[in-house]
């Protein structure tokens, strides 16, 4: 039995009350969700939190719709409490995002996805987070709100860096929006040295196809390698062009370069980037071809 | 070929169902712990029971310039704070281990591994224990640490035992077996010799239950009650008299419910005898139980052994000889568990399975600043190095040789007439029929096809591999004359008593920690005197309970204690035709027997059942000369000889080129553990035996950084493998019943342990061929699997 540091404990019972919590318990307070992040550091007592604000109460937050949202279209609503294994589950994601359902099923295990929420890992922003990746290809935009109502914030605003986020001491994440786009295919892979373990590296891949078959649209995250941003340098590569072996291995290789990865226990430096650069190569070729399978009259 | 499981069943019993003694029962164990009703040493509550928990060291090497404790003991609820001066004062603040060597129980002038015992805060609960311990201030100078057990014997590395009296280097031991002039002169005259250093990096046995103990010293009358996660109560026990000075008959260790051991718990730690000294100082109970960092951190670890090898064949296959040097690391202390005349362990059965004209081994033993152990994991006895290293060779010199690595083993085998066989290391194997059950594992592998299939694919540039392992395993320690622990003969007693009704208790000394001893032991106590094994209830674990043994681990109960519970139950059989004699007015002459039961010859129709006996015993009838009014008996049994199980494992992996990621597709094991008692158990035991080989080949190792900091201390570091890295295990088996054993059992805890992994890393050797990969060291994970196929194999240490 691994004993955290002593600690008092709350249920918000609605949003308001949580936000009311943290303004009143202040800096040393923390929101706990699934806990698969936070509790594991407070029984190493890494963490040291004088309040735990859980809210696990907050049904409100657990929801997943497709929605019209003026100015940004036709979106899928991600309440912030929503469980892995709800997204991996999800007819609406299987056929909108594969993208989530191959990176839910690399996340953990079943019991840590039975707990785990969408907000809860993008707000934990550890470097090996499958998910913040996943928001960042989609272009997510967050919707955190605070004592002064809600602030949308779009993926790159929101991660600011390993374990930081723009959310604020005495703000939730309530909301992750991510936009729909027609003709469109997505994939995630990734490198583990056991089932949930973190990621060596991993990688994620969105495409949009134009009506000739060309990429009119992409975008590529990594995971664990050091870059907490879309890999847009390949993005002038791949768009307009028709995808082509020759032009993944070109992507493949600028993203290699992009990366920033350290070495640890699960590898070299130049291991990683070769698994960015593999991984990158892999994930394209599959949301192409996911694409391609949306658009009945194009193959490739 | 005998197998016990297909024996009809005894009518006489009125089983028809069911063979009475051996066979497939479901374990008698089981319903408790599927119900969650098992009772662990954590699940023990006394009244009054304080709590303890252990300070330690954050740092590797450090000497103690001073520690504070008076913040801790201002906290309201603790009620002691015991450092190493106190014990000092006690003349307790040093333990012997197990290998003739001594363990600080707390740092009184050096640390000397991370994660070392500093301070132990006694409190009315476990939290307000391990908060206290944030309030010990302790000041260290930091050292140097030896990290590196290459570098332990440099001249200008830093004295890890100075503690020790004269001590000016870090060596702990030279130890050698096998000729080496002869083995020299067969290498020097070799067609073929190749060489590779081969490294078993250090893991962790990681039990689920970790390590505790709960101490209960009555002041009054001097007693102490001593709850606790051990392998060997009996042995502990008689330690524990020995070093606190408090009389073996007042002391009583029990050994509950233990949730898996794997060598881990045959040790004596400092916790446990700290718990003593809390119950000492405070007057009461005192629980401790460690946490899941504190023992990945600072228990007993296993292997970390660098060997460099060598083999020699001539050309056309003829395997001559085998040579070794191993660089042992045991850490700051040598507290490995093993014979005494045996400091590296039966390393030298590195014969392994094959007929060799020569073989020499040295091994040299270092302090390093890591936490002590070594022998542990379900080695037997540092088997598991042996095999991996012969095995790993063997492999080498059939790519050497361009030969199939299953026809050049097949060619080297020691015969089937050859037993026992006289290795060149002073092994005698008792029974062995090799080729059998390695055409057997080829068979339902389906070999030649696999070897078709791993050609087309990498035509096609797919990386396959196939594996061969062929383990001799040497189990059941041992024969008095050559194996002690600390001054005690490796021999097991076993007492049975047949209640006046017929049913049975048998006591052994034995502590299973997941073995299924209540199931095993049942059945074979049924199949000598035939009674149900419902019938018979098996006591372990208490040593106010049962008779002296050194315990569970090297695979020994079976070989060791099975022994004894066979012929103490031959004993009572033999007492019972007495009685029956007397009961039925004959001689017992005579009386025949058939399971169950004493009858006359030439007349079936009168006899008497052993319950019918029990109660005559117990009854009125006038007894024979020298028979006492019981049908109880007690034996201890010293072994002539260890068992020598053996097996064939083939495993096929898939690795995907672009990210080095092994999956083991499939996984064959045929054992031969001689004659099967439980098959289900004998299946558990392999099961879990392939999982662990599979965990340590492609994910365990404890790893530290230079300033010796342990790298592996949670499980979010320390990889354990789960069912989505293991296949479906395909399992079969052979019998060569061991001749020197009463049932012709052999030990088969294990082998699969013991066996498996250089099935593994053979294979991913072998789909690894195409870049000219000979060796890769383990862990495999996909990094350096992917560095290997880059020319870049390193060692993990």
């Amino acid at each position: 039995m691994q004993i955290p540091a002593p600690f008092e404990y709350v249920r918000a019972s609605s949003v308001d009350n949580a936000l009311a919590l943290l303004d009143r318990h202040g800096p040393e307070s923390r929101v706990v969700a699934g806990g698969h992040s936070l509790l594991p550091m407070m029984k190493l007592r890494l963490a040291r939190p004088d309040w735990l604000i859980d809210i696990n109460d907050l049904f409100e937050l657990d929801y997943l719709l497709v929605d019209t949202v003026p100015n940004n279209g036709r979106v899928l609503r991600i309440g912030a409490m929503t469980r892995h294994t709800t997204l991996l589950e999800s007819d609406d994601i299987k056929r909108l995002f594969p993208i989530v359902i191959d990176a839910e099923r690399v996340i953990a295990d079943p019991i840590v996805r039975n707990r785990g929420t969408i907000g809860g890992s993008l707000c934990q922003a550890d470097p090996a987070e499958d998910l913040s990746t996943v928001c960042h290809v989609l272009e997510g935009v967050a919707v955190v709100r605070g004592p002064a109502g809600e602030r949308m914030l779009s993926m790159a605003e929101f991660h600011r860096g390993p374990y930081e986020t723009a959310v604020a001491q005495n703000e939730l994440l309530i909301e992750v929006r991510v936009p729909i786009r027609d003709d469109s295919g997505s994939a995630y892979e990734k490198v583990e040295r056991r089932i949930g373990d973190w990621a060596v590296a991993a990688a994620g891949a969105s495409v949009t196809l134009a009506a000739d078959g060309t990429i009119s649209h992409v975008a590529v995250g990594l995971t664990a390698v050091g870059l907490d941003r879309n890999v847009t340098e390949v993005e002038a590569v791949l768009v307009g062009q028709a995808p082509t072996e020759q032009l993944f291995v070109e992507a493949g290789r600028l993203t290699s370069l992009a990366c920033d990865p350290l070495a640890d226990q699960r590898g070299p430096v130049d291991y990683k980037r070769h698994l960015a650069d593999e991984l990158t190569r892999r994930v394209l070729r599959a949301a192409c071809r996911r694409a391609a399978a949306s658009i009945s009259d194009i193959t490739i | 070929m005998t197998i016990l499981e297909d024996r009809p069943s005894n009518p006489a019993a009125g089983d028809h169902d069911r063979p009475i003694g051996h066979g497939r029962m479901q374990r008698k164990e089981d319903p408790r712990f599927v119900r969650g009703k098992g009772h662990y040493v954590d699940d023990i509550v006394l009244p009054g029971m304080l709590h303890g928990a252990i300070l330690r060291a954050p740092v590797a090497h450090a000497r103690l310039v001073s520690i504070d404790t008076t913040e801790a003991l201002a906290h309201p609820k603790v009620l002691a704070v015991i450092t190493g001066t106190d014990l000092q004062a006690l003349g307790l603040a040093w333990a012997p281990t197990l290998s003739m060597d001594v363990q600080a129980v707390l740092v009184t002038d050096k640390v000397r591994f991370q994660g070392q015992e500093v301070a132990f805060v006694v409190a009315e609960d476990r939290y307000a224990a391990r908060d206290a311990l944030e309030l010990i201030q302790v000041e260290y100078d930091v050292l140097p640490p030896v990290v590196d057990a290459r570098k332990a014997m440099d001249p200008s590395a830093p004295i890890i035992r100075d503690d020790l009296a004269g001590r000016t280097d870090n060596h702990i031991f030279d130890w050698e077996a096998g000729d080496k002039a002869e083995t020299d002169a067969v290498f020097a005259s070799a067609d073929v010799v190749v060489k590779q250093e081969i490294v078993y990096p250090r893991v962790h046995p990681a039990p689920m239950e970790t390590c505790g103990a709960v101490a209960d010293f009555d002041p009054i009358d001097g007693r102490l009650t001593l709850y606790e996660t051990t392998q060997a109560p009996h042995a502990h026990r008689t330690l524990f008299a020995m070093v606190s000075g408090i009389p073996e008959h007042k002391i009583r260790v029990v050994s509950p419910d233990i949730g898996g051991g794997f060598g881990n718990k045959v040790g004596i730690y400092p916790g446990y005898i700290l718990a003593v000294v809390g119950s000492i100082v405070t007057g009461k109970p005192v629980k401790w139980v460690e946490d899941r960092s504190e023992n990945l951190m600072s228990t007993s670890f296993a292997r970390d052994y660098i060997m460099q090898g060598e083999i020699a064949a001539t050309k056309d296959g003829k395997i001559l000889a085998l040579r070794t040097n191993v660089l042992a690391d045991h850490g700051a202390f040598n507290a490995t568990a093993q014979p005494t005349k045996y400091p590296a362990g039966f390393f030298h059965i590195f014969t392994g399975s094959y007929d060799l004209a020569a073989a020499h081994c040295t091994v040299t033993g270092v302090y390093t600043n890591k936490a002590p152990g070594g022998v542990a994991y379900a080695c037997s006895f540092r088997v598991t190095e042996a095999v991996y290293l012969v095995e790993r060779m063997v492999d080498i010199l059939a790519r050497k040789l361009d030969m199939d690595p299953a026809e050049l083993r097949l060619k080297n085998f020691i015969k089937k007439e050859q037993f026992p066989y006289a290795n060149k290391t002073g092994w005698e194997y008792d029974s062995g029929d090799y080729e059998p059950t390695m055409r057997l594992s080829m068979k339902m592998a389906g070999y030649d096809e696999l070897r078709r299939e791993q050609k087309e694919k990498r035509e096609r540039g797919e990386l396959m591999g196939i594996g061969i392992s062929f383990f001799t395993e040497t189990v059941g320690a041992g024969p008095r004359k050559d194996m002690d622990i600390l001054g005690l003969g490796m021999a097991d007693g076993a007492e049975l008593r047949i209640h006046p009704t017929g049913k049975a208790v048998v006591r052994i000394s034995v502590q299973s920690q997941g073995q299924g001893h209540e199931t095993t032991f049942a059945q074979i106590v049924a199949e000598e005197i035939g009674i149900p094994p419902e019938d018979i209830d098996v006591v372990h674990g208490d040593t106010d309970q049962t008779p002296f043994g050194l315990g569970t681990y090297g695979s020994r109960s079976t070989p060791v204690s099975g022994a004894a519970v066979a012929l103490v139950a031959r004993k009572v059989r033999e007492k019972a035709r007495f009685i029956a004699a007397a009961m039925l007015e004959t001689r017992p002459e005579d009386l025949e027997w058939e399971k169950g039961r004493w009858f006359v010859k030439g007349d079936p129709s009168v006899g008497k059942t052993i319950a019918e006996i029990a109660m005559g015993a117990h009854g009125t009838i006038a007894l024979p000369e020298g028979i006492d009014g019981n049908l109880d008996a007690e034996v201890t049994y010293d072994p002539p000889n260890l068992t020598f199980p053996f097996g064939a494992y083939i495993c096929v992996v898939d690795v995907d080129p672009g990210t080095g990621h092994v999956k083991v597709r499939r996984f064959i094991a045929v054992d031969d553990c001689g004659t099967r008692i439980n098959p289900m158990i004998i299946e558990g035991q392999i099961h879990g035996g392939l999982t662990d080989g599979v965990g340590m080949a492609l994910m365990e190792i404890i790893e530290f950084d230079d300033e010796g900091n342990c790298l592996g201390g949670s499980f979010m570091d320390y990889l354990l493998p789960t069912a989505m890295e293991v296949p479906d295990w395909e399992t079969g088996f052979t019998v060569t019943p061991s001749p020197h054993h009463p049932i012709g059992a052999k030990g088969v805890g294990e082998s699969a342990t013991v066996g498996s992994p250089p099935a593994v890393v053979n294979a991913v050797v072998d789909a690894l061929a195409p870049f000219g990969v000979v060796h890769m060291d383990m862990p495999c994970t996909p990094a350096r699997v992917w560095e290997a196929m880059q020319g870049r194999t390193r060692p993990p240490v």
